[in-house]
């Protein structure tokens, strides 16, 4: 609690007790009103003060003067009825003031909770960084001070402070921070490490590449700092719908008092003024319109830290509600639901080459592979690479873990290769290679290759890139690599029907072969392929033309040339942006990691926050409705008036906490 | 030119009216006040004098909620 919320605190225990205290003085008449007066202005002196300044103003119409004018109202009917030689009644005013207190005061203390809960879920912020000084200590000192180039140490169990290379050591990550993802990362020496990730086995050296407001932490902070900056169409419906409704119940308490009075006068009867006005003042107290106007941004400013605590990170409570809309989703092919880095995916020996491994298949194959990796020993080309990847996975397949992780390392640094085994390797410009292996002559190419040396060779058994194998002039068979679909991309686009999506399209560069493979094995329902980077925008906007106007069209790209299209969808979705600048600046929505099934879930969140929204919006209506039409029928008093503002607000704050939970 | 601020205010509603406030303010050309994050991020038109403006969007927000505070 804050001074300020302790001070009113110690206010409604005072207020309270004085009341208890009253109830039981034999005191009566215009003696109970004084000493009524003093809880009164104990707890209710800074609400009149409130309303009197917004009189003054010129800014009446606000729930500091709705409840000054129903407890004045209150008390006043009291005097009146006194000086009328009734029994006066006092209490019911200074009641209705000290548990508008104690509602605005639970109010007040259940927002700040929830707004801190929310903000330690986001803060990734690290508080310092280690720098070593002449004398080879450990200093701390404020990232913000850290120049580009700098070496920062971080230890086990601290975070990484600022973007950079790791010079030395190596250890596993925990990036749960910055992507919702459990599993750790490693890393090693050579390799770039971003800010916000939590170092968990050993010391690491980092060399600084960035400072630290241009750092992915800081970045991320940002965003999601603003987010609840730009508001949605829901917040901004509340707010107009607030500076209309306060007026209104004001004139409507007014009417209230006066016309049926009025009415029973002409009508000859007595008119009851008392009666009418309290009901005018039950009208007020129901009328307050807090519960909807707290609610709406906290539901959201709620999802919003519930997404990114899942590695989502939404930019607006706008990009939340249209989420929940979304009918239509567009896919990029390379980087979204495909991997964007080839591998071999089959493997087809010829028949002589079967023939002569005995017709054993794995053989004949890894035969096949073996030639064409020693082939391409020489080259950096992509295809090469792949190669030599998947004959060093084959290679270390029937080994110890130990030494298969040894293996996976000489991969990478091309070591697996005996390279006495291949001498006389050269390359023939737009067709392939040629090298002598263990004394044969192997070529490795493309089908214009195989031409050139007048062999006859087999169409291409499966769709990607193809490269044929000769031997000693003899064809051999052939390999195909291609780009892997994502081991979640199926389970994402299952996920988005289950979700109602209408359609999902996949726009890519590739040729048609290879485009339609994919959206087949996804269950896309549409394809647009051979597109050029201008031609993605074209195709976006006439899915935009084509949809109905309330439905929503979101893209989802790896933000790598398709920021054009991001920002003109109706809502840009950028995956696995950890280190893209480009992404988090021109996606609306940014998956942290590059899993598609995210999609859905982000989804999930925002429709839940909607539904918690409309909730809301709903049942405070509706109570509020019922209450005020039982008040002006004089069925409802000042305690069922209470509930029906403090209560309802009660209820709705605390309904509104729900939109934090993910599960 | 864009600045954010930080500030305390009590009740969703009076952020919004801090919100209008400013809006109309010489000097201001957007302004957004989050109640939730206890930000008020500033858009100054072309021009503008930022420290003059803030005082002005100060004086603005203490009359349309008196217990108020925007640390500039």
């Amino acid at each position: 609690m804050t001074k300020k919320q302790k001070k009113v605190l110690y206010r409604i225990i005072i207020a309270a007790a004085l009341l208890v205290v009253l109830h039981f003085l034999p005191v009566d008449g215009m003696m109970a009103f004084v000493l009524y007066l003093i809880p009164y202005f104990v707890i209710g002196y800074d609400i009149l003060r409130k309303a009197a300044l917004g009189i003054v103003r010129g800014q009446v119409f606000d729930e500091n003067f709705l409840m000054a004018v129903a407890t004045v109202g209150a008390m006043a009917l009291g005097v009146y009825e006194e000086l009328q030689g009734g029994d006066g009644e006092f209490v019911e005013g200074v009641a209705v003031m000290l548990f508008y207190q104690i509602g605005e005061l639970f109010q007040a203390v259940a927002v700040g909770k929830s707004r801190k809960n929310i903000t330690a879920l986001m803060d990734i912020r690290p508080d310092y960084a280690n720098i070593e000084n002449e004398n080879g200590e450990l200093e701390q000192v404020d990232p913000d001070d850290v120049e580009i180039g700098t070496v920062i140490l971080v230890q086990p169990g601290e975070k990484v402070p600022i973007d950079g290379i790791v010079v030395s050591g190596s250890s596993t990550l925990n990036t749960s921070a910055l992507t919702g993802e459990s599993v750790p990362r490693d890393v090693k020496e050579g390799e770039e490490i971003i800010s916000g990730c939590v170092n968990l086995s050993g010391l690491l050296k980092i060399q600084t590449t960035k400072e630290f407001g241009e750092s992915t932490v800081s970045k991320i902070l940002d965003l999601v700092e603003n987010s609840s900056m730009k508001k949605s169409k829901s917040e901004n419906f509340i707010s107009k719908f607030a500076k209309i409704y306060t007026p209104a119940v004001c004139i409507g308490a007014l009417v209230l008092a006066i016309l049926p009075p009025v009415v029973l006068l002409l009508l000859g009867r007595p008119a009851q003024f008392p009666t009418w006005i309290i009901r005018a003042l039950t009208f007020l107290v129901i009328s307050c319109p807090c519960a909807l106007v707290i609610s709406i941004p906290l539901s959201f400013f709620g999802g919003i830290g519930g997404a990114s605590a899942c590695g989502i990170l939404v930019k607006g409570s706008n990009y939340l509600e249209a989420m929940a809309g979304a009918k239509y989703v567009v896919f990029d092919k390379t980087g979204t639901l495909t991997k964007g880095v080839f591998e071999v995916t089959r493997i087809c020996p010829a028949a002589e080459l079967l023939a002569e491994c005995g017709e054993n298949l794995e053989e004949a194959r890894r035969r096949l592979l073996e030639y064409a990796a020693y082939a391409e020993s020489y080259s950096n080309h992509p295809i090469s690479k792949s190669l030599k990847e998947a004959y060093a996975r084959t290679m270390a397949e029937d080994e110890t873990p130990e030494a298969r992780q040894e293996k996976q390392v000489a991969i990478q640094t091309g070591q697996v290769l005996q390279p006495g085994r291949v001498t006389d390797a050269q390359e023939i410009s737009g067709h392939g290679v040629k090298a002598i292996v263990d004394g044969k002559e192997v070529c490795v190419g493309n089908a214009k290759l195989m031409k050139s040396m007048g062999l006859s060779y087999e169409e291409a058994c499966d769709v990607g890139t193809v490269a044929y194998v000769a031997v000693d002039g003899a064809y051999a068979g052939h390999i195909i690599i291609s780009d892997v679909v994502k081991e979640h991309a199926k389970e994402a686009m299952e996920g988005l029907k289950a979700a109602g999506i209408k359609k999902t399209v996949m726009l890519t560069g590739d040729s048609k072969a290879v485009a339609e493979n994919v959206a087949k094995e996804l269950g896309l329902d549409e394809v647009h392929s051979e597109l050029l980077p201008g031609d993605k925008v074209e195709a976006v906007e006439a899915l935009l033309a084509a949809k109905g106007p309330k439905e929503v069209l979101a893209f989802v790209g790896d933000g790598i040339n398709d920021a054009p299209v991001l920002s003109r969808a109706d809502i840009g979705i950028a995956m696995g942006a950890l280190g893209s600048d480009a992404a988090i600046e021109a996606a609306d929505v940014v998956l942290m990691d590059d899993n598609p099934a995210k999609i859905a879930l982000a989804m999930k969140i925002a429709r839940k926050c909607l539904w918690i929204v409309y909730e809301n919006i709903v049942f405070a209506l509706a109570i509020k409705g019922l209450c005020l039409v039982l008040g002006a029928l004089g069925l409802a008093n000042m305690w069922m008036a209470i509930f029906a503002d403090v209560g309802v607000m009660v209820l709705a704050v605390l309904n509104a906490i729900r939109c934090l939970k993910v599960k | 030119m864009k600045k954010t601020y930080k500030i305390e205010v009590d009740c969703a509603n009076c952020a919004l009216k801090m919100e209008e406030a400013t809006k109309t303010v010489e000097g201001v050309a957007d302004a957004t006040v989050s109640f939730m994050t206890q930000k008020m991020k500033v858009e100054f038109a072309d021009g503008a004098d930022e420290k003059a403006v803030m005082e002005k969007v100060v004086k603005a927000c203490k009359k349309v909620e008196d217990d108020c505070e925007i640390f500039l």
